[in-house]
């Protein structure tokens, strides 16, 4: 029963992944591409989740912890440049 | 029981995190994608993590866990915020049957701040007055 919870949570883990890649590939401007890619990152820090659980090897915890922190740093810098650099399509 | 209560939790957070990625692909406009990803993948990682804590009953692991938790509440709608502000200043545009736009006019081009239309100022002033 707790084998078939951890292949349904990595079977649901990668549907969400995939969808996410399809939006990252069609995304129409630049901001969506990056909520796309903040959604990856939340998806990776579920995916060490099940690893962890299925594996025992909780250090891997910690890389949860960094990927949390370095996603929000990229979305902050993908929104800087976007604002400070980026050209306006109403212009 | 121990594992029936992870199994949920991780079964759980997965579909929540299926329900963001669907908002993601099938929402028709920035904002509405923001909305649908930020809230729905934030409570579906912090579920996993959850699921994480009470499977290892740790005192390092749960502790570990609520700072993941904790570090995600905190950063999310922050970067939320400054994705969809730096969209809205970019141009990217709004879903074609949007009924209103309460930011259009109303935020100065060059400098990025927001500045409230003159109506809005007069009753406060009539206040004042009266006082």
């Amino acid at each position: 029963m707790f084998d078939i919870a951890i292949i349904a949570a990595n079977v649901l883990l990668s549907i969400a992944l995939l969808l996410g890649f399809w939006r990252l590939y069609l995304g129409p401007t630049l901001p969506d591409r990056v909520v796309a890619l903040e959604l990856i990152a939340s998806l990776t820090i579920g995916f060490i989740a099940v690893y962890v659980i299925s594996s025992g090897r909780t250090p891997f915890i910690d890389v949860a912890m960094v990927l949390a922190l370095t996603a929000f740093l990229a979305a902050v810098g993908f929104a800087r440049y976007l604002e400070k650099g980026g050209h306006r399509d109403d212009d | 029981m121990t594992e029936f209560f992870t199994g949920l939790f991780l079964v759980v957070g997965a579909a929540f995190m299926v329900v963001a990625a669907l908002g993601l692909v099938r929402m028709p406009d920035l904002p509405m994608r923001l909305h649908a990803t930020t809230k729905a993948g934030v409570l579906g990682a912090g579920l996993m993590m959850v699921g994480v804590a009470v499977y290892f009953g740790d005192g390092g692991v749960t502790t570990r866990a609520v700072a993941v938790i904790g570090f995600l509440l905190l950063t999310a709608p922050v970067a939320a915020h400054a994705i969809g502000r730096a969209g809205y200043f970019v141009g990217v545009p709004l879903w074609e049957h949007s009924k209103t736009d309460e930011l259009k006019g109303r935020y100065d081009e060059k400098t990025h701040t927001l500045s409230s239309p003159p109506e809005m100022h007069e009753p406060e002033d009539q206040d004042d007055a009266s006082r």
